[in-house]
């Protein structure tokens, strides 16, 4: 159980995929222009993340490793496609809200990554928990950021009215710019607290050295491990 | 007279109103990854015209022939993502056995497009919009285009800024998103076009 723990912990606060690896920067600045938006997305990919881990790791004694990522992306899809005709049903309003994104699931780097990095190598019940706790923490990034986009673009907070009212909503906030700001703003942070650490002399190696850097690393890593087998 | 004006209005809506990267946010990793010089960003951009061209022609075929025909739309995501990854791996090929000079030209970068989130979100538009096979491949080509002109311009402004003076926490990456905010403000006029 400790085990558990630990691995949900980690994708939550030690390696959380958006504020410390920077991963799956497309749907992060999509999505979230209001907090119940980046909770719904952050919900939906967890739920593909964890359940495409555990299936990954069931299964990957039997996957050769020649064509794993072929199986890992047929697998991941599936999941979506199963979680979206269950959106299509059950959630309409979050369905249209999120659009093309939520088919768009299948190529987030976060989720190919940790069935590369973590599934395919461990045993299923720390990557459900691998699944979950790294799902968690992008749904609590996402919403986070959703909030704030939400709160200063339109001065509401989950749909509630809550800024003083001679607060003028900043609108720039929640169309297409405003999320690249907020980014920024994010990367510049991070930048920050990654050049105090290492001043003290801290390992800070783990943090993303910028975003989507780590999504190009991931392309040219698949690749190579493609020219090796061949 | 009325489908040339159609396709008009999908070439410049999808290349310069909604721009997929600005506006739509897909293909941000090659977007902010591959346009640090004008040269390279340009290679990355004939690299995607290509291939989203070429992906969403074969994605609408499979679309329209095999899975409207046996009634198997549900597929579209799981289809739509083996036919591009695979695509991808021909064209590398087919273009290192006979069109060596375009190979070079390109070569580098059709692995990095295979997960480009643009190609997979084009072909999946053009379903979702019930785009025919013709207006679809328009779209595409309309959609690549757009990233193209992003990011060049990305690139362009790269290069003039390489030796500015930036504060310490926002050199590299928030820089080039500060930019790219910018831009997505200056594209946001192109809305008044249509």
């Amino acid at each position: 159980m400790n085990k558990a723990c630990e691995r949900l912990i980690n994708g939550l606060v030690k390696e959380n995929p958006t504020f410390v690896l920077m991963l799956g920067m497309c749907p992060t600045l999509a999505v979230t222009t209001s907090a119940i938006n980046g909770m719904g997305m952050g919900l939906t990919t967890a739920a593909v993340l964890a359940m495409s881990n555990l299936i990954i790791s069931l299964l990957r004694k039997i996957i050769p490793d020649r064509v794993r990522i072929p199986a890992f992306i047929v697998i991941i899809a599936s999941f979506v496609t199963m979680v979206q005709l269950l959106l299509e049903a059950y959630l309409p309003s979050l369905n249209d809200a999120l659009g093309v994104y939520i088919p768009l699931i299948v190529v987030n780097c976060i989720i190919l990554g940790r069935a590369e990095s973590y599934a395919y190598s461990n045993p299923p019940i720390p990557s459900l928990f691998d699944g979950i706790g790294m799902g968690l923490g992008f749904t609590v990034a996402l919403t986070m950021i959703g909030a704030l986009r939400e709160l200063l673009g339109s001065g509401t907070f989950f749909n509630m009215n809550i800024m003083p009212k001679g607060f003028e909503p900043i609108r720039i906030f929640v169309v297409a710019p405003g999320a690249f700001f907020v980014l920024a703003a994010l990367c510049a942070v991070q930048n920050y607290i990654k050049i105090k650490g290492e001043a003290k002399g801290k390992d800070m190696s783990k943090i993303g050295s910028g975003c989507s850097h780590d999504c190009m690393n991931c392309d040219i890593k698949c690749d190579s491990a493609k020219e090796e087998n061949k | 007279m009325d489908t040339v004006r159609q396709l008009l209005i999908i070439l410049i809506g999808s290349s310069l109103v909604s721009n997929v990267v600005l506006c739509q946010f897909m293909g941000l990793c090659p977007f902010l990854g591959v346009s640090k010089k004008i040269k390279t960003a340009a290679g990355m951009g004939m690299a995607v015209i290509f291939v989203i061209t070429l992906a969403s022609t074969v994605a609408g075929v499979i679309y329209k022939f095999i899975l409207v025909r046996f009634g198997l739309e549900y597929l579209q995501t799981i289809v739509f993502i083996l036919v591009i990854a695979a695509l991808v791996q021909f064209v590398e090929m087919f273009l290192k056995k006979s069109i060596p000079s375009l190979y070079e030209a390109l070569g580098v970068y059709l692995p990095l497009i295979t997960t480009n989130c643009a190609v997979l979100g084009v072909a999946l538009t053009n379903v979702q919009k019930e785009y025919g096979i013709v207006t679809g491949i328009v779209n595409g080509f309309a959609t690549a285009l757009g990233f193209t002109i992003a990011i060049v311009i990305l690139a362009g402004l790269r290069e003039k800024m390489e030796y500015n003076d930036i504060p310490e926490s926002f050199k590299g990456m928030p820089m080039v998103l500060l930019t790219a905010g910018l831009m997505a403000i200056a594209f946001c006029g192109f809305s008044g076009l249509l």
